[in-house]
């Protein structure tokens, strides 16, 4: 199934909706005009990744997004609702039900062991601790490291801990997952195959993605691309993120087909390349 | 998430362990000095929780405690017992007298006189002999804390050897008999306690007009003590106090006039702050550690009550176990003293003033803790 015929299937297509955002940062001499009049759709199921030069405002417009940082001006609903005409305890409420988040560092809590990790967006919804646990253990054989359930974050390599990251960003089965340069704490390899993780999500789910990212070699996972500069859209132009789900085909430099998305470490064709060889 | 803010507390071994110890420091100085506090305080009364019996001390109305001897005339025990109510009255002698004793060593003691008659006020515990044996010619009790120390004299080898029953001494060149040895609650003053008859103590004190000091009276079945009192005092002039009356104006008399309580009070106070300043520094450092992961929380959906009772349970987890521990080690340094001179005395009311401290000092470090919280900006999570 294409991304747009999932969107024809959920009826909504238009998951993120986003009309002349404006962020101002502080005010007066040193105010900064983070985003300009940001114009940008994100269709239901698809994973958008949003790139451009530092400081052109990628975050912030993802923090507005997912509903951590208040707009100054312009229209942005999201999954149809709109952040501006709710109270501070909806909005806090609407994340927790709705938004999935995947940051750079990571941000385990040291403390806890990766699978209570996991369990926290369900503790957050109010699901009973054992079943959360119960459901996180789930989640991370899903990732591909269950076994590792036990462990506290800081026994995982940064790949590992990046999954068990995926894996508490969709425990709650969010509608929108955001990620702030999900791969550039990882090596490129490493950073492949987090992305493969996240292109099985999107192609699984009626969930939107938006990545943030730099590292133009994972362009490729992307149904579409979003270039920004200045606190502007400049350009959107369609990724080939489509072919790594759907197409049974591909070319080199495509990674392999996977036959289980969320699971990179399962049997693989034998005639596929194997990424980790590839650079 | 009460389960997170728990492990997120207890798994950071490190601090918690120096959160608990401000709490524990806190808790343990304000029992154990306030329990030495009003150990020492209880023995300023000593001799009138002695007494037991009495249900009310009369007295020259200028007297403001136990060991502040102005005798009365001797006819105000007949004019006290003429009061209706009084069921009973009998004369006490107090005063302090040098002792010489065998080996010709003065030492001062408390020598108190009792009613030749019906030996009224006499020790609470006898070890050896009878209170009665004090009708025996010039007999005295002595206590046993001073037949033990300050009584005894020195051995062939060196060793103390107690002051005992037949020993002789010389009180102002009269001649002495130990009779009996006591038991008494020890006192606030160190001086050996001697009992014997009013009539003999009379003798051995230097010659005065006036030798009543108190006198300790025991109200009819059935009246109302204070009544009585009052009555006494307005048919006598003279000074009437309930038991508990008497023993409240002596500790008051302690903490007016000497620097015990101030002593007792800088101590208290630097463990009060010393302690908060500990928990509340590592508590805040806790938090603010910490911050990255409540951002992330709060990014994810947490609301700030949530993140308020997270943080509420960390601060009480560490109140209650730093009490636990504190008040503990406070307990077993006075049991471990038990039996030693030291004066040591732990009631609820300490353990409430101890644990109002913890909660203030909880409260003082979560609500740092919290404002930083509360106030994070949740798009501070993307941030590096
Ligand atoms: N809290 C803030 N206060 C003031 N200015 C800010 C704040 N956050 C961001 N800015 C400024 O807003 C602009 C956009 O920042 P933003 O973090 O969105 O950029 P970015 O595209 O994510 O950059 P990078 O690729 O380096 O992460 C920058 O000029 C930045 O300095
Ligand atoms: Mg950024």
């Amino acid at each position: 199934m294409t991304a747009s015929a999932r969107r024809a299937v959920q009826g909504l297509s238009v998951a993120v909706r986003c009309r002349q955002v404006v962020k101002t940062y502080g005010s007066g001499q040193s105010a900064v005009r983070a985003l300009r009049g940001v114009d940008l759709d994100v269709h239901t199921g698809e994973l958008l990744m949003l790139v451009g030069p530092s400081g052109c405002g990628k975050t912030t417009l993802i923090s507005v997004i997912a509903g951590v940082l208040d707009r100054d001006g312009g229209e942005c609903s999201v999954l149809g609702q709109d952040y501006a005409a709710m109270r501070p305890d909806q909005k806090t409420a609407f994340r927790a039900r709705h938004v999935g988040f995947v940051f750079q560092a990571f941000n385990l809590i040291p403390t806890l062991t990766i699978a209570e990790n996991v369990s926290v967006p369900l503790l957050i919804n109010g699901v009973p601790r054992k079943q959360a646990v119960e459901q996180a253990r789930e989640m991370l054989s899903q990732v591909g490291i269950g076994d590792r359930w036990r462990d506290v974050p800081a026994r995982l390599s940064g790949g590992q801990q990046q999954r068990v990251a995926i894996a508490r960003a969709l425990i709650h089965k969010p509608k929108l997952l955001v990620c702030d340069e999900p791969t550039s704490a990882l090596d490129h390899v490493t950073g492949q195959r987090v992305m493969e993780l996240l292109r099985g999500v999107a192609s699984r789910h009626d969930l939107s993605l938006v990545v943030v990212t730099h590292d133009q070699r994972i362009f490729e996972f992307a149904d579409r691309v979003a270039e920004m500069d200045d606190g502007h859209i400049e350009r959107i132009s369609a990724g080939k993120g489509h072919t790594h789900a759907e197409s049974p085909h591909r070319g080199f430099d495509a990674p392999p087909k996977n036959e289980h998305p969320l699971n990179p470490h399962a049997p693989q064709g034998s005639n596929e390349p194997n990424p980790e060889h590839r650079s | 998430m009460i389960s997170v803010a728990l492990k997120m507390l207890l798994r950071d071994k490190g601090k918690y362990f120096g959160i608990v110890m401000g709490v524990t420091l806190a808790s343990m100085v304000i029992t154990q000095q306030g329990s030495i506090f009003v150990g020492i305080m209880t023995r300023t009364f000593a001799l009138i929780s002695d007494m037991g019996d009495t249900d009310i001390w009369v007295m020259e109305p200028k007297v403001q405690f136990i060991d502040d001897t102005k005798p009365l005339q001797d006819t105000a025990l007949n004019r006290v017992r003429g009061v209706p109510g009084v069921a009973h009255a009998a004369p006490l002698y107090k005063g302090i007298l040098r002792v010489r004793l065998e080996s010709g060593e003065f030492q001062n003691c408390n020598i108190i006189g009792i009613d030749d008659a019906t030996l009224t006020g006499g020790p609470p515990e006898m070890i050896e002999g009878r209170i009665e044996d004090l009708r025996r010619a010039d007999a005295v009790i002595v206590d046993i804390i001073g037949a033990t120390t300050r009584l005894a004299r020195r051995g062939p080898d060196g060793a103390p050897v107690p002051l005992a029953v037949g020993d002789t001494m010389e009180l102002n060149d009269r001649r002495g008999v130990v009779v009996g040895i006591s038991r008494n609650t020890r006192p606030f003053q160190s001086q050996p306690m001697i009992y014997t008859t009013f009539s003999r103590a009379t003798q051995y004190a230097p010659r005065e007009r006036k030798q009543l000091t108190f006198i300790l009276v025991k109200a009819d079945a059935g009246q109302n003590v204070q009544d009585v009192c009052d009555r006494i005092a307005r048919e006598t002039g003279l000074a009437a106090y309930t038991r508990d009356q008497f023993k409240s104006m002596t500790v008051s008399y302690f903490i007016n006039n000497t620097g015990i309580p101030i002593n007792f009070g800088i101590a208290v106070s630097l463990g009060f702050i010393i302690g908060s300043v500990i928990t509340g520094f590592m508590f805040y450092s806790f938090t603010a550690d910490n911050l990255r992961y409540f951002g992330t929380l709060k990014a994810m959906g947490t609301s700030d009550g949530t993140l308020l009772r997270m943080i509420m349970t960390q601060a009480m987890v560490v109140g209650v176990v730093g009490f636990g521990l504190g008040t503990g080690a406070a307990s077993w340094f006075g049991a471990s003293m038990s039996g030693t001179p030291l004066a040591f005395r732990l009631t609820w009311e300490l353990l409430f003033v101890a644990g109002t401290a913890v909660v203030v000092i909880c409260l003082i470090s979560a609500m740092l803790s919290m404002r930083r919280v509360i106030t994070l900006e949740p798009a501070v999570v993307f941030k590096g």
